[in-house]
């Protein structure tokens, strides 16, 4: 795979202070009553890829949702690059250059690729018809690093594969220079070489300088690509992590106890092996 | 391609009857045409065909056709705002009110408001022009109305277009009384249709002859900006036999609307007022194309442009495909939906144009059940009641094949219900069929 098309011009994003491309300050969302997200804080550095796990309903698709317009918090603040950053909606969120490839993939079943790809943001000539041969020009060109093998530009994306429909979803999310990539669960849908695949452009696209948060329950996937582990339990935050200062189990027994490894007691531990 | 075309060695008839769907879909696909489209041409071919043998040759006429042609159109106009409405999962029940309501009031105010309170006087040519733009801009208000509550007062379409049904159709009773308003003004009339009310023949080959060399135009010029970018592109020889069956399409129906004369007494008046002599057989002033039917035209060209060639129709299929994906990308979905209604408003206020016209009167039944066949003609013409799917042609198509069904079975004496009978069981059974072809294509 190379670069990705114009990432040698693409800008590069403002940092605050810290360095930091994003940061969540005390954001808490509740449903009827219930803390969805209660005063989580959570940052990412560009180039970083950040894995967010839990279990259901720990918050983590909350929380995201938050970041790209779908969920409006109760209170708590979103800095972009250092400035706080007003998300009211999807439209908001990708202005301040932040995608989301949703686990549904949100894609129009009924259009194809090229038309998803741009959904929202067709392009259109100097007349405003519709510029369909530019938009399935760029599609075949994005498509032609992301998925190679992908030929059907002219059905409907319900009748591609599972893998297909992601690189849809995925060239939606990069065509348009973003810095801060949201991923929820990428790879939960797909077959290993597919898998492969998108852990591949993963990679790429870190290297490339975006800042990525993984949203994911395979926690192979987590420790193969994260630079850092956010744990939720219970609408909160048990601990962020460099992926190299812990392993697997503890950083399962944070899924399923919701404590950090030193605060859980022996006969926790033990009860977690048996039940384990 | 070729593979699925040609046939095994040694083929069976049967085998290769049951090949033929195949290779005919194969073919489609090289040819890159609406294989949906193309049933439906095959469908309205069966129906004329049939009629023709049933009625003894009296369908298949010069005047017939001509005839069919005026009768779609109030339909065929709605329909094509109704594919929009059904496409973003919506419903209007309204369309039918709707009409009766504005014909109402665009025959109140050439009759009395613009003659009487503007001080014009009966027969002013700027009656007309007024009566239509009046008629346009209350479709698009009632329509855009009804959207709004739809799209910003969350309330089901369905429900919001059943108290409209109600709502307009009330309002003409109480301001009309039960009365008809009639005549309407002479210019006005003629947008209805009619000997007078059509192109004639040299307008009607000229519209032919531009439309023609526009499809052809355009075809080849789809293929060179295809090309361009190093697209496949389709063969050039199904580019040339798409333009050779448009040429035969456009011209042959101007032929046709062209071999109906005007009725020999109102060629005999006209003669006699313009000082011509008729000849030994009768003087012979072809019809040409009817305005309805122009005015159709023109909405289905608009309307196809709109739904796939702008941003709007491109919003709205995604809203029909995924709404939340739709939401999610930014489109401003609310105001996509309000807009349909507004178009399917602004529609209903040419159908209104074109019915009060050609009945040269506004009665307050007018428009009755017509949501039923605007919906009936979508749905017939491939649009789907799931959402994101349907075709502005398909849906004219449709309203053609309803109307040929009910003009043929009148030409067979066949009485009111049941036509009904028989048109309710085609609109199941069409619904049936490509659903099942559907579910065979996945």
């Amino acid at each position: 795979m190379t670069a990705v098309p114009d990432s040698a011009e693409r800008p590069a994003p403002p940092l605050s202070p810290e360095g930091y491309l994003v940061e969540m300050r005390d954001i808490s969302v509740s449903f009827g009553g219930v803390h969805a997200v209660n005063e989580v804080s959570i940052n990412l550095r560009p180039g970083e890829v950040l894995g967010l796990v839990g279990g259901n309903g720990a918050g983590k698709s909350t929380l995201m949702k938050v970041l790209s317009g779908a969920q409006i918090p109760d209170s708590g603040d979103i800095l972009i690059g250092g400035q706080v950053a007003t998300i009211h909606n999807p439209r908001d969120a990708r202005s301040y250059g932040i995608e989301c490839i949703y686990q549904t993939l949100a894609l129009a079943d009924n259009l194809d690729a090229s038309a998803n790809v741009f959904l929202g943001r067709e392009l259109v000539q100097r007349t405003g018809v519709l510029d369909d041969a530019a938009m399935e020009d760029a599609t075949r060109r994005l498509m032609k690093r992301l998925n190679p093998r992908f030929q059907n530009f002219r059905s409907a994306v319900e009748s591609l594969s599972g893998g297909q429909r992601q690189s849809v979803a995925i060239a939606r999310a990069i065509q348009f220079n973003a810095t801060i990539l949201i991923m929820d669960e990428p790879t939960a849908a797909l077959g290993p070489a597919e898998t492969a695949q998108v852990r591949d452009l993963i990679r790429q696209l870190k290297t490339e300088g975006l800042g990525i948060f993984l949203i994911s329950h395979d926690i192979h996937d987590v420790f193969d690509l994260a630079d850092r582990i956010s744990v939720m339990y219970h609408g909160r935050i048990v601990d962020t992590l460099d992926k190299d200062k812990v392993t697997t189990d503890e950083v399962l027994g944070m899924i399923i106890l919701g404590k950090k490894p030193g605060e859980v007691t022996r006969e926790e531990l033990d009860a977690f092996r048996i039940a384990g | 391609m070729s593979e699925a075309v040609t046939p095994t060695p040694t083929p069976s008839i049967g085998d290769r009857l049951r090949q033929l769907p195949q290779a005919g879909g194969a073919l489609a696909r090289t040819a890159d045409v609406d294989t949906r489209l193309i049933g439906l041409v095959a469908a309205l071919a069966i129906i004329w065909i049939g009629f023709n043998i049933a009625t003894g040759g009296s369908f298949l006429t010069a005047r017939n056709l001509w005839n069919l042609s005026v009768q779609s159109a109030s339909i065929a106009i709605m329909a094509t705002g109704m594919v929009l409405v059904i496409v973003s999962r919506n419903i209007d029940l309204s369309v039918g009110s709707m009409l009766g309501f504005i014909g109402y009031t665009m025959a109140m105010a050439q009759t009395a408001w613009f003659p009487d309170g503007l001080g014009l006087g009966l027969g002013h040519p700027a009656i007309w022009i007024l009566t239509v733009i009046l008629g346009l801009v209350l479709g698009l208000a009632v329509g855009l109305l009804q959207g709004f509550v739809i799209a910003y007062g969350f309330i089901p379409s369905f429900i919001v277009t059943l108290g409209g049904l109600l709502v307009w159709r009330g309002l003409i009773f109480q301001y009309a009384q039960g009365q008809t308003i009639a005549p309407l003004d002479t210019t006005f009339r003629l947008l209805g249709g009619g000997p007078q009310g059509s192109l004639g023949e040299w307008g009607s080959w000229a519209v032919g002859i531009i439309a023609t060399v526009v499809v052809v135009t355009g075809l080849f010029l789809l293929r060179r900006r295809r090309a361009k970018y190093g697209f496949q592109i389709r063969p050039i020889w199904a580019t040339v036999v798409l333009g050779v069956i448009a040429a035969v399409v456009i011209l042959g129906a101007v032929w046709v609307v062209n071999a109906y004369p005007w009725p020999e007494n109102l060629a005999n008046q006209y003669a006699q007022q313009n000082g011509i002599e008729v000849p030994p057989g009768g003087l012979v002033i072809p019809t040409g194309i009817a305005f309805p039917v122009l005015i159709t035209i023109g909405v289905a060209i608009v309307m196809t442009h709109l739904a796939e060639r702008r941003r709007f129709g491109r919003n709205v299929y995604a809203i029909g495909g995924n709404p939340q994906a739709a939401e999610l990308s930014g489109i401003n979905t609310k105001r996509s939906v309000m807009l349909v209604f507004g178009v399917m408003g602004l529609l209903a206020g040419v159908s209104a144009i074109v019915q009060t016209a050609r009945l040269n009167a506004a009665v307050t039944g007018l428009g009755v059940t017509n949501e039923l066949d605007v919906i009936s003609a979508a749905v017939i013409g491939g649009t789907s009641f799931l959402g994101g799917i349907g075709t502005i042609p398909g849906a004219v198509l449709g309203a053609v094949v309803m109307q040929s069904l009910r003009s043929g079975m009148v030409q067979m004496r066949v009485d009111s219900p049941t036509q009904d009978i028989v048109v309710g069981i085609v609109l199941v059974a069409a619904v049936g069929f490509d659903a099942w072809l559907r579910r065979r294509s996945t």
